[in-house]
């Protein structure tokens, strides 16, 4: 019986006619894949991609120089240092960020007492030499100015979960 | 000797004993911010609330002193309220941008507010701003952040003796202020940075360079003066960022001077940082074995007696043992460390050490000064004075130039000849000597490098031995300003006739050679037509007429070992790098003594060490203050009649790493100003 059954099965292209029937199906259902680099995907608020440094609204940088993001760096990626600036301010002289060294886990912006140092929703900085991933505060003052109006969004949509 | 109960613990303390010091004593913490060990108790911070029983309310540990039979609890819900609410109303005014801060990350404030403190804060109003005063070059002050602790008023007025702070206005406008708003005329004002709980007082040279976590912290000795305070060098990357006292009861207790903890800046800067080679009269950079060669054509066919040597103030006795046996390779025995020209006697250890030890100034009861001012010879000495003073008082006389030496001093002038009233006995100063149970009689450098110094030694030797000895007590004591003077004297680096001779005879030009082994303190004009070999850190005094330079370490640069003025034996570690091309003194040596003559006979440190114990036995025991022998020493001679001149004109700028310091020729420039401006005050109250 089992074997008329078989039979009947291959007789009538049961199995071709099923594939076939879901490739008909998902012509017509709407696509999953993108035309990436044209198209993207949604990322979350939380994305943590390339970091920027943010200033305020009157062009002041935040950064204060408390060096807590270099202290709680698991990677050890990020070097800070810091001198009164001439009117008398705590601020860095330097600010650098290994990018190869990064984990991208967040504890940084996670630290950081005035949101000077965020990871922004940019995922797309691959570059040719190794050199060029070792940031320094101009690429990052310029990050957070290129970036600065999607990252405040950012951080208002996430602001009553902090 | 109340027997009193923490916690269901029972403990009994001498009587007069706090509450608080019988809770540490049983290993309970008691948060506190206006409490010290060393000051007074002020009792304004109220952090310190225990539970007491039978008492209506909690009491200030603090200030309550422990009772027979008291019964405190220090774990219960109305203590762990109380503190809250204290810590409520600290941080009411008090500014919450620690990241800001220096003193965020070792903050007494912050570290017990996570651990005592509730968590949330409920006030919404506006905090009290209070206008920043004008502490000098040393102390930035942020007087926003102050909780009224008054450690720094209360320290600057027992400890330092100066009356220049104090609080104004009461409730919520009282401000701590330098009255005048100026310096704090102290040389211990950097100790108040320490003392504060807050960020209020912080170090200005420090600002914002490093956070606390960073630093990695050395032990190490100081060698701005002969006390060898014992500090930690914070370094970051191999750079000095900062120097603290470390606590040694017997020395520095936990105090440190201003040139100790903000000359560090010196060390980075006008250093030598390679070797130099002077060709047709001018300084050219050389390698390491050009400048070694230069060395080697500069003395051949030299005899051991046209070849000498200069030992300087801060140099440590392993490059010293290394520095006289190089010479002695090459024949010559006379090396000097005496830059100043005291007439310092090595035949009896006593006869150059401060036998009473520093600790020992408090048992004295009667001290007599010759010629030193302690307060710039040696600040932490002069703490340790007042202190006595202050404690049980105890009567301090003067022979020499009148000092403001923070406490009462009975003046007797200047006059060097006293010495042979007080000889004799007929004098005062005699008479309260003998009445005295342990008299101390302290004879400083600036006596000792008169004419007469020896005779002076002498006298002083005999007044030592005629008043100031006890049972288990020596009174004489000789107040050296050099880090290295001890160690020098330890290793029998004199010379007959001292550094005048030397620089006669290199004057007329019986000395064909000198080398000098961080010289810097005399005037080194008169070795022009010698051929000089300067081993050395900084570009100062020496390397004037320097024919080859050799870029030695400083002291956070090298492992050394230091006695100081008691002739304790303290080792010093290695805290930093040293810049360029530099290398330790003692390497240096081993390496010259490889081209110039016979190779010295060690390879290492640990080597050197073992020769070191065998050339001064001294140096065997650490840390501990010797008992030495008690001797004849000292020259008879006649004490000519005369003033006894300081022997430091500017206490800011005593060696080349403080003249180097940036933050020093503030100092002295920012107390210029401040006497040009109270004289200023004067002249307008006259007319």
């Amino acid at each position: 019986m089992t074997a008329l059954i078989q039979a009947a099965k291959s007789l009538l292209l049961k199995e071709f006619v099923a594939a076939f029937w879901l490739s008909i199906k998902y012509m017509f259902a709407p696509k999953v894949t993108i035309n990436y680099p044209y198209e993207k995907g949604p990322i979350s608020p939380r994305f943590r991609g390339e970091h920027a440094l943010r200033r305020y609204a009157n062009g002041e940088e935040r950064c204060i120089a408390c060096k807590l993001c270099e202290a709680i760096c698991p990677a050890q990626a990020i070097t800070i240092e810091a001198e009164p600036r001439d009117d008398g301010s705590r601020r860095t002289t330097r600010y650098d960020i290994d990018m190869t060294k990064c984990i991208y886990c967040g504890f940084c912006q996670e630290a950081c007492p005035v949101d000077a140092i965020v990871e922004g929703p940019n995922f797309e900085f691959a570059t040719e030499t190794r050199a060029e991933l070792m940031y320094d505060k101009n690429k990052l003052l310029a990050n957070g100015d290129r970036w600065e109006r999607v990252i405040a969004s950012n951080i208002a949509a996430d602001a009553p979960y902090r | 000797m109340p027997t009193l109960t923490i916690d269901g613990k029972e403990v009994t303390v001498d009587a007069g004993t706090t509450v608080l010091q019988a809770c540490e004593e049983v290993g309970v913490t008691v948060p506190r911010f206006c409490y010290h060990e060393r000051l007074s108790i002020a009792g304004n911070c109220r952090m310190c609330l225990v539970d007491m029983e039978k008492a209506p309310k909690p009491i200030a540990s603090c200030a309550m002193p422990a009772g027979e039979g008291m019964v405190i609890h220090t774990d219960t819900e109305r203590v762990k309220t109380a503190r809250e609410g204290v810590m409520e109303f600290l941080l009411i005014n008090h500014p919450l941008d620690c990241p800001v801060r220096d003193q965020g990350g070792e903050c007494e404030l912050q570290d017990q507010s996570v651990a005592f403190g509730g968590g949330i804060s409920r006030y919404d109003e506006n905090k009290r701003a209070v206008g920043d005063k004008n502490m000098g070059p040393l102390i930035a002050t942020t007087m926003t952040r102050c909780i009224h602790c008054m450690r720094c008023v209360r320290f600057s007025d027992e400890i330092a003796g100066v009356d220049g702070m104090g609080s104004l206005g009461r409730g919520e406008h009282t401000e701590v202020v330098t009255y005048l708003d100026g310096l704090l005329d102290t040389e211990l004002s950097g100790n108040v940075i320490d003392l504060c709980p807050v960020g209020a007082l912080t170090s200005k040279p420090y600002a914002f360079t490093a956070r606390s976590w960073e630093l990695t912290e050395t032990n190490a000795i100081d060698v701005m003066d002969a006390v060898g305070s014992n500090i930690t060098v914070d370094t970051r990357d191999g750079a000095v960022m900062r120097v603290l006292p470390r606590l040694n009861e017997d020395v520095n207790e936990e105090w440190i001077s201003d040139k100790t903890r903000f000359s560090y800046d010196g060390i980075k800067k006008q250093r030598l940082d390679q070797p130099y080679v002077r060709k047709s009269g001018k300084l050219v950079e050389a390698t390491w074995d050009e400048a070694f060669n230069a060395v080697k054509k500069g003395i051949k066919g030299l005899k051991g007696k046209e070849i000498a040597g200069l030992v300087g103030d801060v140099a440590e006795m392993e490059s010293m043992l290394a520095f006289k046996d190089l010479l002695g390779t090459l024949g010559s025995k006379r090396i000097e460390a005496r830059q100043d020209g005291a007439a310092l006697d090595t035949s009896v250890r006593a006869g150059y050490l401060m036998n009473t030890g520093i600790a020992g100034i408090e048992d004295a009861d009667y001290i007599l000064l010759v010629g030193t001012n302690p307060r710039v010879d040696a600040p932490m000495v002069n703490a340790r004075i007042r202190k006595a003073v202050v404690k049980i008082s105890l009567t301090v006389a003067n022979v020499g130039s009148a000092e403001d030496l923070s406490y009462a001093v009975e003046e007797f002038g200047d006059d060097a000849t006293l010495l042979k009233a007080i000889k004799t006995g007929r004098h005062d100063i005699a008479k309260a000597l003998k009445a005295a149970k342990k008299p101390m009689i302290i004879v400083g450098q600036a006596a000792l490098a008169r004419e007469d110094g020896a005779a002076i030694l002498k006298k002083a030797r005999d007044i030592a031995d005629k008043y100031c000895m006890a049972e288990g007590w020596n009174g004489f004591n000789v107040l050296h300003t050099a880090a290295s003077r001890v160690g020098a004297l330890d290793l029998g680096l004199t010379a007959a006739g001292g550094i005048d001779a030397i620089l006669d005879d290199a004057e007329a030009n019986k000395l064909k050679a000198v080398f000098l082994l961080g010289a810097d303190e005399f005037d080194s004009a008169a070795l022009k037509k010698t051929f000089t070999v300067y081993i050395g850190t900084h570009g100062d005094e020496g390397v004037k007429q320097a024919d080859v330079i050799l870029p030695g370490t400083v002291y956070t640069e090298k492992s050394g070992t230091y006695v100081n003025t008691e002739g304790r034996v303290q080792r010093s570690e290695k805290a930093s790098k040293a810049p360029g091309d530099a290398r330790d003194d003692w390497t240096i040596l081993r390496a010259l003594s490889d081209v110039i003559g016979e190779t010295l006979p060690y390879n290492s440190l640990a080597e050197l060490r073992m020769k070191l114990m065998a050339a001064a036995p001294a140096s065997r025991t650490l840390d501990t203050l010797p008992t030495e022998e008690w001797g004849d020493f000292g020259t008879d001679g006649e004490i000519e009649k005369g003033g006894i001149q300081p022997a430091i004109d500017n206490f800011y700028l005593t060696n080349t790493i403080a003249r180097a310091s940036a933050i020093m020729a503030d100092c002295v420039s920012a107390r210029e100003g401040d006497q040009q401006e109270a004289l200023k005050v004067m002249g307008g109250s006259h007319g």
